[in-house]
């Protein structure tokens, strides 16, 4: 489907870039994708997000929409086919609710894991752990967020399932536990194997290296 | 028959946005007010993720998170919208009500809490966020335009509790000097009908300043600065 001019500025490891490339993707709409050198940002993307300077930034019809969430929203208000979000006022505010807290309890907790040391680290992980299972409680006795099909919410909190996993092994900690999350451990198979939602996620081995070298560069600035 | 009622309290901002949204809109609601630190059985079992208000309970169902509850509120009922119509100016609004969520409210809170050296650098942090609503509102009276929107009920915090504990403390983070717009629209909007019914009295609110679950090295921080701030006039 033709997207009128519509172009991604996005990042390869950015998981807010990736859920802008799986929602375009659901709805089949046309792009042009740019790959942003994050230490070298382009006037393109200075000028569509001013206050942040961050990725991603949707551009449609000469004008520019930043932040991944709000970009969501603009996408399913704009191309309606395939609707991300669902028609009941009640479940669209579930959907908002569960990908804000995603955003606000989850992302400090896993960024934590990738920059802390010691007791620190301890805590970002033990707080990952009682996050997740939180989360695992908006999933509702369902197979995803968005009931039985994906929606608004499970693409706002896909890359979780791939974060988590890679976090996992790449610093040999626990954060998902088969027993202890059973409904989210099965959303993350689900999920990973769902043809839209694993064709953006990055190389695994590439942000496997990319989130170690991130560490080894932040927690050394710490410990000197 | 709707049935719609609104956990909150009378001197939070957050509950205070749903309030706002709900008279906008003609929608008549029970008023819960809830004690922070003796919080009810039901606005446990209404939020059990954030345990916090407000919470918006319509026909038995539950809705937590201002941000959340004023996009429900603007969908469910169509009188009078806070969001515009159109998908970009929609997009905008989300993104300043958010940017005045995540960057303006924590922004000028630190400016409370620090003295000397700090302040100035907390101080000037602040006008560095706040800079951008101050060009967000050349050539409007509100966010919304000429009508209260979206972002102007979520920068309520601005218009009136930062500027009431602001002037009990003597600081001058926003002045009518160095964000004249954001000034006007503050005046503006504390006086709107529809608004100013929902804002705590000022002495009220300093009295009640900080919440008690902000912890008790605040409080006692707090009202040392107030003393001094009153000794200093």
């Amino acid at each position: 489907m033709a997207g009128e001019g519509v172009k991604l500025l996005g990042y390869w490891a950015s998981p807010f870039a990736l859920r802008v490339r799986s929602a375009l993707k659901l709805k089949g709409i046309e792009y042009e994708y740019q790959e942003e050198d994050l230490g070298n940002k382009s006037p393109l993307l200075l000028q569509g997000n001013p206050v942040y300077k961050k990725v991603p930034v949707l551009l449609h019809k000469g004008k520019s929409i930043s932040e991944s969430l709000v970009i969501l929203e603009y996408i399913d208000e704009v191309w309606k086919h395939n609707p991300l979000l669902p028609e009941d006022p009640y479940e669209r505010a579930r959907s908002r609710f569960w990908a804000k807290f995603v955003d606000e309890k989850c992302v400090p907790a896993l960024v934590g894991v990738i920059t802390k040391v010691g007791e620190e680290l301890e805590k970002s992980a033990r707080e990952a752990r009682e996050h997740l299972k939180t989360l695992e409680s908006g999933l509702d006795g369902k197979r995803c967020f968005g009931g039985t099909k994906i929606g608004f919410a499970d693409v706002a909190i896909a890359w979780i399932a791939y974060w988590v996993r890679m976090e996992q092994e790449a610093f040999k900690i626990q954060l998902i536990d088969q027993q202890n999350m059973p409904l989210l451990a099965a959303w993350i198979d689900y999920v990973l194997e769902d043809p839209v939602m694993k064709e953006f996620m990055p190389p695994y081995d590439k942000l496997v290296k990319h989130t170690r070298d991130l560490r080894e560069k932040l927690t050394a600035v710490v410990s000197n | 028959m709707e049935e719609v009622k609104l956990f909150g309290h009378p001197a939070s901002p957050f509950s205070c946005r749903v309030e706002i949204a709900l008279k906008l809109k003609g929608v008549h609601y029970d008023f819960i007010a809830e004690d922070p630190s003796n919080k009810s059985p039901q606005l446990l079992q209404y939020n059990p993720v954030h345990k916090k208000i407000p919470v918006l309970l319509h026909n038995g169902k539950p809705i937590a998170e201002s941000l959340v509850i004023l996009e429900y509120i603007d969908e469910v009922w169509k009188t009078n919208p806070i969001l515009p119509q159109n998908p970009h100016e929609k997009a905008k609004a989300r993104f300043w009500a958010n940017y005045v969520e995540e960057k303006c409210l924590p922004a000028l809170f630190k400016t409370f809490w620090s003295v000397g050296e700090q302040y100035d650098k907390d101080k000037a942090e602040a006008g560095e966020v706040l800079k951008f609503l101050e060009d967000e509102l050349q050539g409007k009276k509100f966010f919304g335009g000429d009508s209260i929107g979206l972002v102007d009920i979520v920068a309520n915090f601005m218009a009136f509790w930062f500027r009431t504990i602001q002037e009990a403390l003597g600081l001058d983070v926003l002045t009518k000097d160095n964000f004249p717009k954001l000034w006007e629209w503050a005046e503006n909007y504390v006086n709107c009908s529809d608004i100013n019914q929902f804002l705590p009295p000022k002495d009220k609110l300093i009295a009640i300043f900080p919440p008690p679950y902000m912890g008790q090295h605040l409080v006692a921080f707090f009202q040392s600065r107030l003393a001094a701030a009153a000794a200093a006039k």
